[in-house]
């Protein structure tokens, strides 16, 4: 707890490698891989509670992906680790050996956006979302902080299929209640509102809350919502926003190609055609630089998110 | 362990019949890669009909030893040898590569039983048959995973990622088999880009080497017997082969790599193997004309 009785904030790759050492005692099927960066991507700590159920497969991302799939394919549940921009550059791994093998393998791909601030584009997820979300028979998640990373983590275990699991490095304030409950497919309204929804997921679901009232003061009232899992992503819940407030702005700390955004826009295409603003990486690459320094930069933080928002709003 | 004379004669005679089936598969389907399967063929068939454990009317029993296909291309022997071993009718073969097949041009593993996973895109198969090993340690060791791997597919990445990493985990329970029939589709693999000296490498990657003659099911049965005891490490069996066995004007051709033979190539084929099968005294009663993998 912080000084003031809110909850202190937490990354969601912590959060993850927690739920991992919970449900390794109850899921003895429980395997983690991982690629050198056990320290990194939080999972070293399932790796000293369940030494035999953890392989670092060294910095061979192919390799892992394939022997993840091998394990779940003889019965195990394997959580496969990397920064998410290490997992798409072994994309033919992903589809043939994961998907297309009809594994139940989960991808945990850590250190998603600019968010990661200093190491650079290199070390950046970037267009994860994207080629995931093309292939068939895998589900996306992204998790916007503590408590829905446990849910999300919890539910993975019993999950049919492939999915992909997008943590931050970046600590994240809690934006749900206590008792939040996670569902998987399920958006999540967070604020009502009139004039626009703002549709963010992960990272950016924080800053967009803040956006909210800062608008509010303006006399702007937008509605918000939290995309947890962007494959398959909720219709009806994006189809009734834009029916009742006839704007969408997605934010998103990926491109804004193929991201969160497309998929919105795929979504409501057929459903409830509406304007659509996709706000995020716009085309270009990351650069080094703090990730505070960074969110202002691609205006993805609260202050940002607001003056996007009234452009949209106001027609510009 | 040496075979004996009933059984040498059973497996010899029925590699006529599994390369009829699988050429008439490929040629009824337009397009393929018989030269690859011609190669394989004798290794598949003694690790279906000798050495693995099997429950063909149970596919999914979880104790079966699993093989991987990781040279995908060559899956019309795969499916010709499950077909003789029971897994499903022989009368599928003939849909091969056709619209709604579960015979699809590569290995699809929830189509069908006895495919234990999607394979196709080269040097990932390799991989996921360390992954089944792994699980199988975790489990008690209760079945074992073979991988057959190419010579092309081996100028992949992954496959030396997979070289590496099978060692540390000390898979005794894990066999690769490499066909190595050296012609890739754009020629022969010492000029396209040579792997040689293949067996010294996976030496110095820690492996059990063996080299054997993969046509010569004595030397293939005793190379898989002498896997099973090796403890500690993983084995690798470079099997020397020839492209399009059993053909004469396949064997040696880069050419048939990925052609499918047409009607008459296919007739002459077909006589050319009946004649060769005709030379074998068929074997008296004792003989198996089945399935004998282990105590299945």
């Amino acid at each position: 707890m912080a000084g003031d009785g809110t909850p202190a904030a937490v990354a969601s790759r912590d959060a993850f490698g927690d739920a991992l050492v919970r449900l390794g005692e109850i899921h003895p099927e429980v395997v983690v891989l991982d690629a050198d960066l056990s320290e990194s991507t939080r999972t070293r700590k399932f790796a000293k509670k369940f030494p035999e159920r953890f392989f670092d497969m060294g910095i061979a991302e192919a390799n892992m992906l394939g022997v993840a799939a091998g394990l779940s394919l003889a019965g195990k549940t394997p959580f496969c680790c990397s920064f998410a921009c290490f997992i798409t550059g072994r994309f033919d791994q992903v589809r043939m050996s994961i998907c297309y093998s009809a594994t139940n393998v989960r991808i945990v791909g850590s250190h998603c956006g600019v968010a990661i601030g200093e190491d650079g584009y290199s070390q950046m997820g970037l267009e994860d979302i994207a080629l995931m979300r093309a292939l068939p028979t895998m589900s996306i998640i992204q998790p916007a902080d503590e408590l829905e990373t446990a849910g999300a983590v919890e539910y993975l275990v019993e999950h049919k299929g492939p999915a992909f699991l997008r943590t931050t490095r970046q600590k994240l304030d809690r934006v749900n209640k206590d008792g939040y409950v996670f569902q998987f497919g399920k958006g999540v309204m967070l604020a009502d509102g009139k004039d626009l929804t703002i549709v963010a997921t992960g990272g950016t679901v924080g800053p967009a809350l803040k956006a909210a009232a800062l608008l509010a003061k303006d006399g702007v009232s937008a509605r918000v919502i939290n995309i947890h899992t962007i494959k398959p992503i909720d219709v009806d819940l994006l189809a009734k926003a834009a029916r009742e407030t006839k704007r969408i702005l997605t934010v998103e700390d990926h491109q804004i190609t193929g991201g969160l955004g497309g998929a919105v826009c795929e979504a409501l295409a057929d459903r409830e055609p509406v304007r659509v603003r996709r706000h995020g990486i716009p085309d270009v690459f990351g650069e080094s630089g703090t990730p505070e320094a960074l969110y202002q930069h691609f205006k993805l933080d609260a202050a940002g998110i607001a003056a996007v928002a009234r452009d949209f709003v106001a027609g510009r | 362990m040496t075979l004996d004379g009933p059984t040498l004669t059973t497996l010899r005679r029925r590699a006529f019949d599994l390369r009829i089936d699988n050429l008439t598969a490929i040629a009824a389907a337009g397009s393929g890669h018989p030269g690859g399967t011609l190669s394989a063929m004798d290794i598949l068939q003694t690790l279906f009909f000798v050495e693995m454990r099997q429950r063909p009317a149970e596919p999914h029993w979880p104790e079966r030893d699993r093989f991987v296909l990781s040279k995908g291309h060559a899956v019309p022997a795969l499916y010709t040898v499950l077909a003789h071993s029971g897994y499903f009718s022989r009368d599928l073969l003939p849909t091969l590569r056709h619209l709604g097949s579960p015979l699809q041009g590569h290995p699809a593993d929830f189509l069908l039983p006895g495919i234990e996973a999607s394979t196709g895109s080269l040097g990932q198969g390799f991989s996921i048959g360390i992954g089944m090993a792994l699980a199988s340690k975790l489990d008690g060791d209760k079945f074992r995973t073979y991988v057959m791997i190419g010579d092309g597919e081996s100028q992949e990445g992954q496959i030396w990622e997979a070289a590496m990493s099978a060692p540390k985990y000390n898979l005794d329970n894990l066999c690769v088999i490499l066909d190595h029939n050296k012609i890739q589709l754009d020629g022969s693999v010492v000029e396209i880009m040579n792997i040689e000296p293949f067996a010294d490498k996976m030496r110095a990657f820690n492996w059990n080497v063996l080299t054997i003659d993969g046509h010569d099911y004595q030397q293939i049965a005793g190379a898989f017997a002498e896997a099973r005891a090796t403890k500690g490490k993983p084995t690798f069996i470079v099997a020397q082969t020839i492209k399009g066995k059993g053909v004469s004007f396949m064997e040696g051709k880069v050419a048939w790599h990925g052609v499918a033979p047409n009607k008459d190539q296919l007739a002459a084929a077909v006589a050319e193997l009946r004649a060769a099968q005709a030379l074998i005294e068929p074997a008296d009663q004792g003989g198996h004309s089945g399935p004998v993998g282990g105590n299945a």
